[in-house]
């Protein structure tokens, strides 16, 4: 790996040597990432690589695609946006597959430690206000400077949720009062139709001490209602435990709105709402999808069979929306 | 009739081996997933203390509720059915506390710390 990393390199950065410290961070059999760094005689660059193996070219089908996140995070960095500066889009003489490589960005992405580790006790205040201002970024990013992408309404949401939720066979009442909830409340397709993140929350969100750093994968970006972001994140199992601080465990809803709207972009607040509860109802269908494979093979793993027993989580939260008790 | 010990107290046991005599030598992925299977075993020890009560309840409720017997499972499907019909919502009476006390019961026996649960309890965390 650190051979074809070095040989790469070696054709689009001037001055690099080779290739150190290549280790395989993560993912599954059609897409990896790696970390490494380029030898340079100024300084060593910390380098991440984000790929999909030769013969693994077909993304699923809810992915935007290599080749698009790396225009997106373009796109994003040359905005403002935090976000890793993408230094190479792999070519076919690379041999590496298809993907791309982008500078490495140091920081936490643990919501365990962001959330509790004194080193982001002065970021965490800060937060959610500034998640407002990124993703106002993220969502007046010029249309046509776009890669294609799939548009998503909500009525296309809600149906492909039931379209999967249906196909466990599993009968699950609460996500029926949801499913029922949401196409009575449908507020129909947004007005304004921008890019959205699709995946904005703890894990892709590159966190510092002064606060965040980057957002990173764009695999769910496609267009849509912007307010669907600021639901996601909301969304109470990204709150680890900080319940009483809806955005991301660390802030209220009206910092995050505040720094959105402070960057020049409107918040309907019902439409958040709305998209929470889609958020919520997400999340315990994926927790539901991300078990099967354990039961029907061949990934007999301990870790997907417990990430079923997850869904009745969003159950509950579920409840607390839609059906507080007084 | 099986004889003793019974399997809780055998689940519990090999689960008291592994927290406090293995998982202090296993580092890296592996201690994560020793601890994932712990959590595992710890579930289905509550799941055999509390599954029959809740089941019998819930079938209880869902009989009420529905007006008709059956399997657990079969009574769910229909409420299930009903609630993708339109047919029953939370102005039905019953409903919304058929599902709160259901989905209780699962909590306990799933994740008995999650915050919700425990805000829902009348703990704080």
């Amino acid at each position: 790996m650190e051979a074809l990393l070095g040989r790469s390199v070696a054709s689009w950065c001037p001055g690099a040597t080779g290739v150190v410290g290549a280790v395989r961070l993560s993912g599954g059999a059609s897409q990896e990432t790696w970390s490494f760094d380029i030898v340079h005689p100024d300084s060593n660059i910390g380098a991440i690589l984000r790929r999909a193996p030769q013969g693994y070219g077909a993304a699923p089908s809810r992915a935007a695609g290599l080749n698009a996140e790396a225009v997106l995070m373009k796109l994003a960095y040359d905005a403002g946006v935090p976000s890793p500066r993408v230094l190479h889009v792999l070519q076919p003489q690379d041999d590496l597959g298809t993907g791309f490589i982008m500078e490495r960005v140091e920081g936490e992405t643990i919501p365990r430690k962001i959330l509790r580790d004194q080193q982001f006790a002065q970021a965490r205040p800060k937060l959610a206000r500034q998640l407002g201002k990124v993703l106002a970024g993220i969502h007046g990013l010029d249309l046509r400077k776009l890669p294609e992408l799939r548009r998503m309404t909500a009525a296309k949401e809600i149906g492909e949720l039931e379209r999967d939720y249906r196909s466990f066979d599993w009968p699950r009442p609460v996500f029926e009062l949801a499913l029922r909830w949401l196409r009575e409340r449908d507020p129909g397709p947004s007005q304004e139709v921008t890019l959205v993140h699709g995946d904005f929350r703890h894990g892709n969100l590159i966190i510092g001490s002064e606060g965040v750093r980057a957002v990173l994968d764009w695999e769910l970006a496609h267009l849509g209602d912007p307010m669907e972001d600021l639901g996601w994140i909301c969304v109470n199992s990204w709150r680890f435990g900080e319940i009483d601080k809806p955005v991301g465990g660390f802030g209220s809803r009206e910092e995050l709105f505040a720094g959105y709207e402070a960057a020049g972009r409107r918040v309907d607040p019902d439409r958040v709402k709305f998209w929470e509860v889609m958020g919520t109802l997400r999340w315990g269908v994926m927790c539901c999808a991300m078990m099967q494979p354990f039961r029907n093979g061949p990934e007999h793993s301990i870790e997907r069979a417990m990430i079923g027993r997850r869904s009745s989580e969003t159950e509950i939260d579920l409840l607390r929306l839609l059906a507080p008790r007084a | 009739m099986q004889d003793e010990p019974t399997p809780t107290e055998l689940i519990k046991a090999v689960a008291d081996f592994l927290r406090n005599d293995i998982a202090p030598l296993i580092t890296g992925h592996n201690a994560f997933k020793l601890r994932v299977s712990i959590n595992a075993l710890d579930l289905v020890t509550r799941q055999l203390a509390l599954e029959q009560g809740s089941d019998a309840a819930e079938a209880a409720r869902l009989s009420q509720l529905l007006g008709r017997q059956g399997s657990l499972d079969e009574l769910n499907r229909t409420l299930a059915d009903l609630i993708a019909k339109g047919e029953l919502d939370l102005q039905s009476p019953g409903l919304a506390d058929h599902l709160w006390k259901t989905t209780m019961d699962k909590l306990a026996v799933d994740q008995p710390n999650y915050a919700s649960y425990r805000r829902e309890l009348g703990e704080q965390k």
